[in-house]
Order: C-alpha cells, then sequence, then structure tokens
C-alpha cells in the first residue's frame, strides 16, 4: 500500500506546487510510483509546473463523480515514466468534491503507487481540509518569515485534529520543508533562523531549500526542479528531502549554486 | 548585449510566454463555448459502440494542445471475440 503525503501551508505562494512538483519527480525517478494530486479545484497549477497542462483532459472532480475510471484521467509524465498527475478542475465548483468521494479515489491511488502526493490549496477552506484528510503524513512548507510560520502553525493544528489519522487517535506524521531560504539575508539576521522557526513550530526537518532562480526557471520551463536542473542547489535539496521522506538518514545540508568561472570572477557583475 | 550570455543556458521565458498563451487562450474559451474536443469524443464513442461493444474503462483519450494545432486521440481497446458484431439491418 502507497503512502499519502499532502503537501500543505496554510499561507500561499510559499512553493507548495513547486515542493509537490520536485519531491514527486525526485522519488520517481529514484524508481518509485508516484502520482501528485492537485486538490486546488478552480486555481490549478500542477499541471502547468508539470509541463502537462496541454495534455489535460479529465480531473479529480470527473473520477469522484464517477465520470471517468481513475487510469482515465492519470497522465504520465513524458520525461519519467513511473510519475502521473491527477489534475483539479479548472472549471467546476469546489463544492463538487465530497469526502466520500474523495476518500474512494484515494484508496484506489494507494493501491496503484508507491506515493500519493497531495498538493493543498493555500487557506484553510474546504479544499485544504479534503487535502489532508486521509493523509499518512504531511509535508508542512513554510518561509522563515513571521506570516508563514504563523499559518504553519495555524496547519499543524488542522492536522492534529481534522484528519481521519488524528480522529483515530494517531499521530499524524509532519516534516517541515523550508523554502526560498537565503543564507546570507539569515546571517545578517534579517529572516528568522532555521533553529527559531524549529523551535516555536516544534516539526522535524525534512529540508531547506535555498532560494534560486533555478525554481522559476524550471517552473517557466514546466519542468520539475529536480530534473530540469538536477545539479542546481535547490533540486539538490529537493532530493536529498524526498530521500529523508522516504525513511533514508541524510546529513541536513543547505547546498549552495557552484558559480561559473566567470560568474566566481567577476560577481554580481557579470550575473 | 551580454558578454557572457553565451555560457549561460537559454532564456526560458519566452518558453513559459508560449505556454501561458496556448493555455490561456483554451481557458478562456472553456464555459463560453462548446468543448469541441468533448464533442468529437463522445460521438467517436457513439459510433464505434454501434459496431462492438466498448468497454468504457478501455477507452483512452488523449489530447495535446499546440499553438498552431491540437490533436485528440481516443484509443478504444476491441476485443477479438468479446467485441461482437452489431447486426445494424
Amino acid at each position: 500500500m502507497g503512502k499519502v503525503i499532502v503537501v500543505t501551508s496554510g499561507k500561499g505562494g510559499v512553493g507548495k506546487t513547486t515542493s509537490t512538483a520536485a519531491l514527486g519527480a525526485a522519488l520517481a525517478r529514484a524508481g518509485e510510483n508516484v502520482v501528485v494530486v492537485d486538490f486546488d479545484v478552480g486555481l490549478r497549477n500542477l499541471d502547468l509546473v508539470m509541463g502537462a497542462e496541454r495534455r489535460v483532459v479529465y480531473d479529480l472532480i470527473n473520477v469522484v463523480q464517477g465520470v471517468v475510471k481513475l487510469p482515465q484521467a492519470l497522465i504520465r509524465d513524458k520525461r519519467i515514466e513511473t510519475l502521473f498527475l491527477l489534475p483539479a478542475s479548472q472549471t467546476r465548483d469546489k463544492d463538487a468534491l465530497t469526502e466520500d468521494g474523495v476518500g474512494r479515489v484515494i484508496a484506489e491511488l494507494r493501491t496503484k503507487f508507491d506515493w500519493v502526493i497531495c498538493d493543498s490549496p493555500a487557506g484553510i477552506e474546504r479544499g485544504a481540509t479534503l487535502a489532508m484528510r486521509f493523509a499518512d503524513a504531511a509535508v508542512i512548507v513554510a518561509n522563515s518569515e513571521v506570516s508563514s510560520v504563523r499559518d504553519s502553525d495555524r496547519i499543524i493544528g488542522l492536522l492534529d485534529s481534522k484528519t481521519v489519522k488524528a480522529e483515530r487517535g494517531e499521530r499524524m506524521e509532519k516534516h517541515l520543508l523550508i523554502t526560498r531560504f537565503d543564507s546570507a539575508r539569515a546571517a545578517r539576521g534579517e529572516m528568522l533562523a532555521i533553529e527559531d522557526v524549529l523551535e516555536i513550530l516544534s516539526v522535524p526537518l525534512l529540508g531547506i531549500i535555498p532560494e534560486s532562480e533555478a525554481v522559476l526557471r524550471a517552473s517557466n520551463l514546466g519542468t520539475p526542479v529536480t530534473i530540469c536542473s538536477s545539479d542546481s542547489a535547490p533540486a539538490r535539496a529537493y532530493t536529498a528531502a524526498a530521500r529523508r521522506l522516504a525513511g533514508e538518514d541524510i546529513e541536513m545540508t543547505i547546498p549552495t549554486d557552484k558559480k561559473g568561472f566567470f560568474n566566481k570572477l567577476f560577481g554580481r557583475r557579470a550575473a | 548585449m551580454n558578454l557572457f550570455g553565451f555560457f549561460r543556458p537559454p532564456a526560458s521565458a519566452p518558453v513559459a510566454r508560449e505556454r501561458l498563451q496556448i493555455l490561456l487562450e483554451y481557458e478562456r474559451k472553456l464555459g463560453s463555448q462548446v468543448d469541441l474536443f468533448a464533442v468529437l469524443r463522445e460521438e467517436i464513442l457513439e459510433v464505434v459502440s454501434r459496431h462492438v461493444n466498448v468497454d468504457p474503462d478501455k477507452v483512452q483519450v488523449t489530447v495535446d494542445r499546440g499553438p498552431k494545432f491540437s490533436t485528440l486521440a481516443v484509443d478504444i481497446e476491441i476485443p477479438n471475440s468479446g467485441g461482437r458484431i452489431r447486426a445494424s439491418a
């Protein structure tokens, strides 16, 4: 049986979709069978970040409502054949997602894949609570910034009360993924330090993803950053995070982008 | 002209621009007019079903929306034995 992961944050724009695509691609490239599921009804973007936007025919709501069978709605990645996408509906009302329906789809995905990674919408409304409802574990995506940390705390509260696992009295497995981290600014004391965020939220750290132009480039091209530029700092950080998620014990580092010879020589002027 | 541009990968923004143009042109039409692909898909299936038994689970529909043209593929698995031919007369 596969493991269901929700990628969530409360706050928007912190990197949930980027992280879903990057973690999913990293796991799939390691040979795992992975499906990434977009729960952002009406504002889907995982298809765009995965580069599958031209190929969407059916979506999660079509499957929930029984219009099509699950295999017909799954879109296979063109680069990694063990990676699939289940898109969200762009036109339907989010109320079309019922808890029972989502539960059935998640249960079926669990039997077909090693990893079911659910990309949650921002906020704490129905879409977000449905995305986390059937999860075995959560990846909480946060930036080292006050509003993001506050919203993460709110989401942790929901994970510990509104999920099936929590209602059964089981402990929800939670991982903190810090994204858009700027080491230089953190060193100058302009960003919350990682230790401070960890202390405030008391959730174990899954990884630290450095701020990098490689992430923007990857979404421009519609390729998860872990495939697009696998040597880049964020790709290495995501790949390590994916391995930790799979239970490997890997030393925590903050990768840095290797500067080219000319960039090194001329610093920012050449950049 | 950046002297060092030669050493860097080609810009990604033009790709993003083209992808968005194709996507938004399609999405803006959604809801306001009939989805041609949905109509074609249904009618193709209807025609095929007239002659053979089609298992809805053995139908795979794929599309690829491009800048100049789009493609629609309806892949229907027709069993050699099970799909009996229906007499039309």
